[in-house]
Order: structure tokens, then sequence, then C-alpha cells
């Protein structure tokens, strides 16, 4: 490998420059950052209603509890920048100030800070905060909240939350072939395995943070605006994540709160959320109702085209899940609509979980597709076949690259599809009903702003340091490929360096963008310092910018996903034999990182089809689900055979690397193929997802022998 | 968590000794009893750890035929071993189908007996729970209780006991040999060790304050082929929705006699004494498994989220035991 020359680095499947680091337990996380004998440690007090005022908070006991440092209310927490703005472009830079209002806005909600000397002192004293509400009436229910939903006028993304072409309800009316269902995802969240953590310290006036974080400038900005401080005081460090899925993309009063309490008691002071307040203290993925419309005439071409989607979002929060906007792309169709409304509750802040929109709005509209095929009697990867597009049908510009088509014929031929029976519960194999099922994955691409700084070291190797995050992707080795391969060198003479905000500004990891992005601002530093080196140039900055993908084009990842399961004929259990992803994601970086993003985004695929799934209690307006024994990720033994195809793709009007964002492809589609082959083995339309037993158990009643 | 004081008991008598003392608690592999502790959902004052007691080490035959398993035997140490797995397999499968291997790896024996239920209010301190605080009334009832009991409980608590191993060793005619603080040894059969909820569903077991499970006794293995399953909604790593734990003995083309028992229906392993008697002689047909389990289920009340149990357990006996006698 180090032997390797141009051209050969960048799609290696290179192992992880950080893999030993992290088996052997040397990579540092947040938490671990340990000066040890200074550091006091926080515990964040959660308020135990739904929505109302605090009345009194008694902290005399806590006060006095065993080596116990501080007790911060909002009684005596110091002035910070009220939360917001909400508007704010980057939502993630918005203030975070914690304790700085009587209310309660959601169950779990930050009422009280304890610090002491070490972690079970303040967590036994957080217990003593005795706290009086005067609880007041919520909304917690999203269908029960539909009717006063609001039209958000945009969505995330910047979307329009409303788009329209042709006529699609006469459309909708008069077509041979229709589909009218309504589909309902459950709230879900990102759970990832390492908690929200910070340790912060200051310097006179200078903050560093050590915090678990997706983006490195965002929070920066924000706890300076928290703080009312230049933001060039504070210090962003974020060297490894252990995962994030888009729920450490906002920073949370864990930094806020560590912060606070680190100034006052002039020493370090480290917070790490316990497991319930990262299922109600950070976002999650709001749950959706969707109302999928599908006509056709009989050749199976789409004539109406329609899904409309209720999402919800905190009442102080704006977010829209863009549920639709997949099928804003996906499919040609004469005639469509879709809509997206918001209904306001009182839960904790619904934002971006991995593929936010896609992930879930292809549930509905591919399991649609999926009914549609059924009623025209149409092979459905053929049904997606004739409606294939190759512009934008909605955007008017051409794709840059799709090869939707091309995917979804290799995993059909590769997947051994034309063996697949088309009338449902027709496949046994001794106590299992069989099923197959496919969708179409599409997830779109964008650009970010980033730049990076590529230095020659005196020993002849090259630094690259830029602000970006490695939240288990592999930025590392990526940015490490992209580098040598660049430089001529290499791999084990580039070092990157991450995740500190004295570094060069990015955009950080987040919509699968950031490979691209940083990898591109890695490319033009790169390119700079190699051209400058005969000059004697040392050092060089190279940037990119959104703008570096052509706006003449529509930018997007494209895939088929292919499912097997097989339904415990008396259970209703479901377990996936195997599964096949084939992607068009231009140009791979690293073939086995980008392999293993897409078998994560696989798994997540099952998860959203057959696990995943919180409740909230209207009576309590709380999460049910507070632990991992009972919020249900996949774990190994769901997980069967996994393949993933990549094919080669050249994107000559992609951004500078030609590379497409991976990191949630693989889960767009992914919940749809498995759900289209339950209906396969069974004949059950579960429109609610997940499909637990419970809801497979009434068409297996009709099945028994 | 709150600040509890520690000891090792380095005897049977002063472990039970020291136990019986209010707010003092046995632990043992702590897989339970300390998650619960972090969550203040149980705060004694003191911990009793009988690690070095020597109940660890012990499965041995009895002079009946069966098995004496120490109290402290990890839930791993006993699904590998042979006796077990070739006398008593039900056993067996059903510790391996609970858990992970590293929870089996600490977990013990007697701990896994006497876990606590995983209703979701009771976890969670902010909710309304006669179990965990008594007269505060029961959230499940009208809640969210899609894991609760539909068997056996009242509406002051329709939690479900949660362990795998326990419905096999109830089927298996288990007897729990506990010592007492006296140093009264007694047998409590394990249908008898737990109490049902009535208006007092935060008193579990029968076990007096300090008394200590030592081992557990199996009688010789019944005729028959046991199979234990369990349906639940991930492959590995969740609570049973339903499990079902079966013995059953063919003869010719009827069943000669069949023992059942469910998990996760009731607040202990469901002994189905009607489901036995339904079955016994009866044709092995499908038919017949079938009328075994409505007879089992005939008193089965849903709450709303869990109504699906009653016919999920009926349609998992069926197939546990057409699995059972080869149908
Ligand atoms: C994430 C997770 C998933 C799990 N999944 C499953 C599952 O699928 N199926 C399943 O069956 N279980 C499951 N469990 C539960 C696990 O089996 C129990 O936690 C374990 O068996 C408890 O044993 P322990 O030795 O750790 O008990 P401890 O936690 O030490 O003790 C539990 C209780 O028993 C008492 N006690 C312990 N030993 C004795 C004794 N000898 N005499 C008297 N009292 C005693 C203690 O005082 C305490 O009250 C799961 C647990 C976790 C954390
Ligand atoms: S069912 Fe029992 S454990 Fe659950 S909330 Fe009701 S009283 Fe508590």
């Amino acid at each position: 490998m180090a032997e390797s020359k141009r051209a050969d680095v960048i799609g290696l499947p290179l192992d992880r420059i950080d893999g030993r680091l992290k088996v052997t337990g040397r990579a540092t996380y947040a938490f671990e950052y340990a000066t040890q004998g200074s550091v006091a440690y926080g515990v964040i007090v959660s308020a135990a209603i739904g929505k109302g005022r605090i009345l009194r908070i008694d902290t005399r006991d806590a006060q006095h509890a065993p080596r116990v440092l501080l007790v911060l209310t909002k009684d005596n927490a110091p002035p910070q920048t009220p939360w917001g703005p909400v508007d704010l472009p980057d939502r993630f830079a918005r203030a975070e100030p914690a304790l700085d209002t009587d209310e309660v806005l959601y169950f779990g909600f930050p009422v009280a800070f304890v610090v002491a000397e070490t972690f079970e002192q303040a967590t036994a004293a957080a217990a003593m905060v005795r706290i009086q509400y005067d609880p007041m009436p919520g909304d917690y229910d999203l269908h029960a909240a539909g009717p006063s939903a609001e039209n958000p006028g945009r969505i995330d993304g910047n979307g329009p939350a409303d788009s329209a072409v042709g006529d699609f309800e006469s459309a909708f009316a008069s077509a041979p072939v229709q589909i009218d269902a309504h589909y309902t995802t459950p709230h879900q969240h990102q759970a990832p395995m390492e908690p929200h953590a910070t340790m912060a310290a200051w310097e006179g006036e200078m903050l560093t943070v050590h915090t678990s974080a997706q983006l490195t400038t965002s929070p920066q900005e924000g706890l300076a605006r928290t703080f009312n401080t230049p933001k060039e005081n504070v210090r962003i460090i974020t060297r490894y994540v252990g995962g994030g899925f888009g729920s450490k993309l906002p920073y949370y009063v864990d930094a806020t709160l560590a912060a606070i309490g680190a100034r006052t008691l002039g020493r370090p002071v480290k917070v790490a959320m316990t497991r319930p307040q990262v299922f109600y203290t950070t976002t999650h993925r709001t749950a959706s109702e969707q109302h999928v419309r599908l006509g056709a005439d009989r050749d199976g071409r789409l004539t109406a085209y329609g899904q409309e989607a209720l999402v919800h979002c905190a009442r102080f929060d704006l977010f829209t899940e863009p549920v639709c906007d997949a099928a804003r792309r996906l499919y040609a169709a004469p005639n469509r609509l879709t809509r997206h409304r918001r209904a306001k509750l009182d839960l904790p802040r619904s934002d971006s979980m991995r593929a936010p929109g896609e992930a879930i709005g292809l549930l509905g509209l591919e399991c649609a597709m999926d009914e549609l095929a059924e009623a025209l009697d149409l092979d459905p990867v053929e049904l997606r076949l004739r409606n294939d597009t190759s512009s934008d049908p909605e955007q008017d510009r051409p794709f840059a690259s799709r090869h939707l088509a091309e995917a979804l014929r290799e995993g059909a031929a590769r997947f051994g599809w034309n063996k697949r029976v088309a009338k449902p519960a027709s496949v046994r194999d001794r106590r299992w009903l069989v099923g197959l099922g496919v969708a179409s994955a599409i997830r779109g691409d964008i650009l970010q702003s980033a730049t990076a700084r590529a230095r020659l070291e005196n020993d002849g190797k090259i630094t690259i340091e830029l602000a970006m995050t490695d939240i288990g992707t592999g930025s590392y080795t990526i940015l490490t490929q992209i580098a040598a391969d660049t430089m001529e060198l290499p791999v084990d003479r580039v070092t990157v360096r991450l995740g500190d905000t004295r570094f060069p500004p990015t955009a950080g990891s987040g919509g699968s963008f950031g490979a691209a992005t940083s990898g591109s601002a890695v490319l033009a530093a790169c390119r700079k310092l190699k051209a400058g080196l005969a000059s004697g140039m040392t050092e060089s900055l190279g940037s990119v910018t959104p703008a570096d993908l052509d706006e003449a084009y529509s930018h997007a990842g494209f895939g088929a996903h292919f499912a097997e399961v097989c339904v415990d004929r008396d259970t209703g259990e479901v377990r996936v034999r195997r599964m096949l992803g084939v992607f068009a994601a231009g140009r791979i970086l690293n073939a086995k990182t980008a392999r293993s993003q897409m078998i994560g985004g696989m798994t997540w695929g099952i998860g959203s089809a057959l696990l995943e799934e919180n409740h909230v209690d209207s009576r309590f307006g709380s999460f049910i689900n507070q632990d991992l024994a009972n919020y249900h990720v996949a774990v190994n033994a769901d997980v069967g055979a996994m393949e993933v195809v990549f094919l080669d793709e050249a994107d000559p009007h992609g951004g500078p690397l030609g590379s497409k964002g991976v990191g949630e492809l693989g889960i767009c589609g992914a919940g749809a193929a498995i759900m289209n082959a339950i209906h396969n083995a069974t004949g059950a339309r579960i429109r609610d997802f997940p499909a637990t037993p419970d809801k497979l158990l009434a068409t297996l009643e009709t099945l028994d022998p | 968590m709150k600040p509890f004081r520690y000891e090792r008991a380095n005897g049977v008598a002063a472990a039970c000794a020291a136990a019986a003392a209010p707010g003092a608690r046995f632990i043992a592999g702590g897989t339970n009893l300390i998650d619960l502790m972090k969550l203040q959902i149980e705060t004694p004052e003191l911990l009793v750890d009988i690690g070095l007691l020597p109940l660890a080490d012990i499965i041995e035959s009895t002079a009946e035929g069966g098995l004496r398993i120490g109290a402290g035997v990890t839930n791993s140490g006993l699904a590998a071993d042979m006796r077990v797995r070739r006398l008593y397999p039900l056993l067996s499968q059903a510790i391996l189908a609970g858990a992970s291997t590293q929870l089996r790896n600490k977990a013990t024996t007697g701990g896994n007996l006497l876990q606590r239920t995983r209703c979701p209010y009771f976890y969670d301190t902010t909710k309304p729970c006669n179990k965990r605080a008594p007269g505060s009334g029961c959230a499940a009832l009208h809640g969210i209780n899609r894991m609760n009991a539909v068997m056996g409980v009242s509406d002051d608590c329709i939690a479900a006991h949660p362990s795998d191993m326990a419905v096999a060793m109830t089927a298996l005619d288990a007897r729990l040999e506990t010592v007492a603080p006296d140093g009264a040894i007694r047998a409590i059969p394990i249908d008898a060790l737990y109490r049902a909820p009535g208006n007092t569903p935060h008193i579990e077991t029968v076990l007096a304050p300090g008394e200590l499970i030592r081992s557990v006794l199996l009688p010789p293995p019944p005729q028959g082929r046991q199979v234990y399953r369990k349906v639940r909604d991930r492959a590995s790593f969740a609570f049973a929705l339903v499990s079902v734990a079966v013995v059953a003995e063919r003869e010719g083309d009827r069943v000669r006699a069949a023992r059942v028992a469910f998990g996760s229906l009731s607040y202990k392993p469901w002994r189905s004494a009607e489901a036995e008697a339904s079955l016994e002689g009866a044709s092995a047909t499908r038919t017949s498994f079938d009328a075994a389990g409505i007879a089992a289920l005939k008193n089965a009340r849903g709450y709303g989220h869990n109504d699906f149990k009653i016919p999920l357990a009926r349609r998992t006996l069926r197939a546990t035991l057409a699995d059972a006698v080869g149908v």
C-alpha cells in the first residue's frame, strides 16, 4: 500500500487510519479528555413534565450533598443570549442558552445543573433537586394535531413546502389505475453509541470545548453567540465521534452548561448526557403521516403522482422534514403534487436523522409503487424503469448523472429477481413464508463550503488540517488518500488532522456532503501546494463552495435495493435473509469505507422497516422508550447477507472530486424494499411502520393451513 | 444513583444476616440491580455481595436423579453445562434466548429469577407506578402497554415478568432452596415464588428479607421433547413478546402428556394446567394444539396495545407443540 503511486490511491479499500486507535481504546473521545484531579463533573436535571412552568426549585439538599460544587437553576444561571434566532440560516449556530427560563418546553427540558467532584456525587445530588411545577396541557399527538397543521412555506434544504406540475387532481381522478394509500412512520432516534458529551475549560477569555459533534464551525459560532463573546474566543475540539447520524449537528446544553460550570468554578467541567437524556433532550426524527396517490395508464406510466406529508416540529422551532423531496425527483409524471404540512407539538425538537426526508418519504412512496405494480399486474422493477427520467421532473434541468435504470437492471440480474413469484404468499420454506421486494434509492447531493490547509513538513511529510470531523465514517482515511494521491506520496507520508476550529473552517459532517466537500478542499490545497513546491511554497490553502457544483444540473445519487425476507407463518417474526444494494454514487473514494456506509444505511433500512419506533404517551408528553433495551435498532442477528455493488459512474458535471454522498443513500428506499418483500411473502400490506409481529397476525390467520 | 454501603459476605449466614436489615439487598451479577440503582428505581442503603459465597461453581447431580444448581452459577455457565444441554435442553435454549453473551456471562441463576419487570413506566421515575411507588397508580393500565401482562394481574399492576430462564424452570418443575437469616432452609416450588400483584404489586415474591436463594433443584428430566420458543421484535437481544416452554411426549398419533409454560404473559412464568389437561391424550394435530391454547388463554385479558399477545401466544404454542411432537 505504501508503495502505491498516483491515481491508484483514491478509491482503494484502504483500512481506516484510525481503526487501530479505536479498537485498542486509544482514540480519545470528548468525555475522555482527562485533566484528572482538577476536572469537575456536571449532571443535567431534566424536567419531569411535558409542558408548564417551574414554580419553585429547592436546591438546599443538593447544595449540601457531599462534595457538591455548584447547583445552577434559572434563579442563579448567568445571563445568556436567548435561544435562536429561530430562523438563523445556519440553525446549528443558534444560541443554546441553558436555565434561562421558568418555562418547560418539553419533557426532559433541562431545568437544573449540578456540579460535583465526581460524576456519582453530582448524580446523587441532582436527584435531590426538588422542583415544583405548574403543569399545562400540551399537544403531543401528531395525528390529533393534523387538522391544525400549518404550511411551513419552506422545508429543510430550503425547497418549497408545496410543488405542483400540471393538474394532479383531475389526472388522478381520471387515471385508469389508481393507488390511494396512507402510510405512517413513527418517531425515530439516531441513538448514537457515544452519548452527547462535553468537557469545557476556560483560560482567561478563551473557552476550549471538547465535544462530541458533527460540526465544528457552527457550535463555535453558536457558543460565541450564547455567551456573547467573539467567536475567536471559542475553540471546539472534536477529534473522534462515536456516531452522530444527525443528532450531533446541533450542539446542546451539555456544551453550554459545561462552559458555564467551568467559568463559575474556574476549573474544567465535564458533562455527559445520560441515555434517557439522549432520547429526550437531543433531537429525533419526526413521526410522519403520508398520503400517496398514484395514477397510471394501463402500461404503467404515471399520469398523476402525489405525495403529501404531515410532520411535527417542536413548538418553538421551524424544522420541517422534507419527506416528499425524493418524490419530486424520482419519477417522471406529467401531473404532480407534493405538499408538506407541519404540526407544532410540545415535544423535543425534531431535526435531521440520517437522510432526513428521503429515509421516510421513500418508505411511503416506494411501497405505493409496489402497490401500483400489483394493481397493474406489472413487475415492480419494470414499473420503475417505465417511469425513469433523465431530467429533473420539477426543475427543468438534466441530472448531472443518473443511473437508476442501470442499478435496477444490474440488481435484478444479480439478485435473481426473475425467480420472484408475483403472487403473494406463494413461496414457503418449512415454517417460513418467503418474499422478495425492490425499491429505488435517491438522495440529493450537495456541496458545502470548506477550506483545507496543506503543509510540507521538514521531513518531507505532508500535514493536512481542516476543521472537518470524522464521525465514524472514514473522513481521516479518505482525506489521507486524496492528499496522497494528489501529492503523489505514499499514504504513510500524509497526516490528516481534523476536528479543531484552529484549523480552516468546514461545514463538517452532515447530509452526506462531508467527503465531497472536505475532500474537494483538500484536493485544491494539495494541488496548489504541489504546483508551488518548485517555487519554494510550503503551505497552501484550498477551498470549495456550493457554487463548485454546476447549477445547470440536478445532482443526486441513485440506487436500487433488493431484499429477501422470510416471515414466520405462526408468529409473524420477519427476518431479512439477504439484501442487495446497487448504487451509482459517482466516484468512490475508498471502496471499503463506502461499502461500510452502504451496509450501515441498509441496516438502518432494516431498523425502519422492522424495529425502530418510539411512542409518545400523550398523557405525559414523553417518549416511552428511553433506553437501548426498548428502543430497538438492528443487531447483528437481524442482518442477513448484505451485498453492495457500486456502478462505475463518472460524474463530469459533479463537484471537483466527482464523488457523491454515500452516507445516506444506503438507507434511502431500503426499508421499502423490505416492506415490499413482506407483502410478497404474505400478502399483508402494512402501511404503519415498522412491521412488528403483531401487525402480521391478522394476515397469517387467513393463511393458516 | 444514591450513595450506598457495600459489603462482601464471607459466609451464607453472615450474608443473610446483613441482608435482613431494612434497605439491604443482595447483589449477584448486578446486571439488573445496578441499572435500577442508576435510575434510582432501587435505592438500597447496603449491598451485600454474594459473589464470594460458594454458590457459583455448583452444578451437581442429586440423589433423585436431577440437578442442583448453585444460585451463583452464571447464565452462560448453566446454558453451556453438558448435563443441562443433554437432559434439560429447554433450559439451555431459554437462557441462550435471553439478553446477550456479555450479560449472560455476568448474570446469575438467582439474579435472573429475581430480575424485575421491564414495564417502561416502572423505569421512568416521573411516572405513576404502584410497583415502584406504592399508591401512585399504574401508568401502564391505560398507557403504552405493549409489553405488559394479559394473565393473572390486577388493575393495580399489569407488569410482566421478563425472564426466559424462569419459564423453562417452571416447565421443569424446579424448586428453589433458600436460607433464611435464622438459618432455616426451605424449598419453594418455582411457581410459588412469585406473588400475584393484587393491590401490593411492590411485593413480588414470597421471600423474606435476607432470605437467600442458595440453589435451584431440578427434578429428573421429564419424558418427551423439550422446546423453548421465544417471539420477539428483533432477532436477538430483546425481551419476549411471548415465549413458550413445552415438554411433550408423543405416543402414536396422540400426545401422551405435555407441560406448557408461557413467558411474558403474566407476573410470573405462566404454567397452564388447562393446556396440559387439554393435551393429555389429545390427537397430535394443530387443531388440538389450538384447543390447548384456547384453554390456556381463556381468562386472558388484553389492555389495548398488548391485545395481540393473546392470539400470538396461542399461535406460538401451536407451533411449538407441533415442533415438539413432530407434526
Ligand atoms: C439489556 C438487557 C437485556 C436483557 N435481556 C434479557 C432477556 O431477553 N431475557 C432474560 O431472561 N433476561 C434478560 N435480561 C436480564 C438479565 O437476565 C438479568 O439482568 C440477570 O439475569 C440478573 O442476574 P444478576 O445476577 O445480574 O442479578 P442482580 O442484578 O445482581 O440481582 C437481581 C436481583 O436479584 C437479587 N438476588 C440476586 N441473587 C440472589 C440470591 N441468590 N438470593 C436472593 N436474591 C438474589 C438481588 O438482590 C436483586 O434484587 C436482560 C438484561 C439487560 C440489561
Ligand atoms: S404495570 Fe406495574 S410496573 Fe408498570 S406502571 Fe403499572 S404498576 Fe408500575
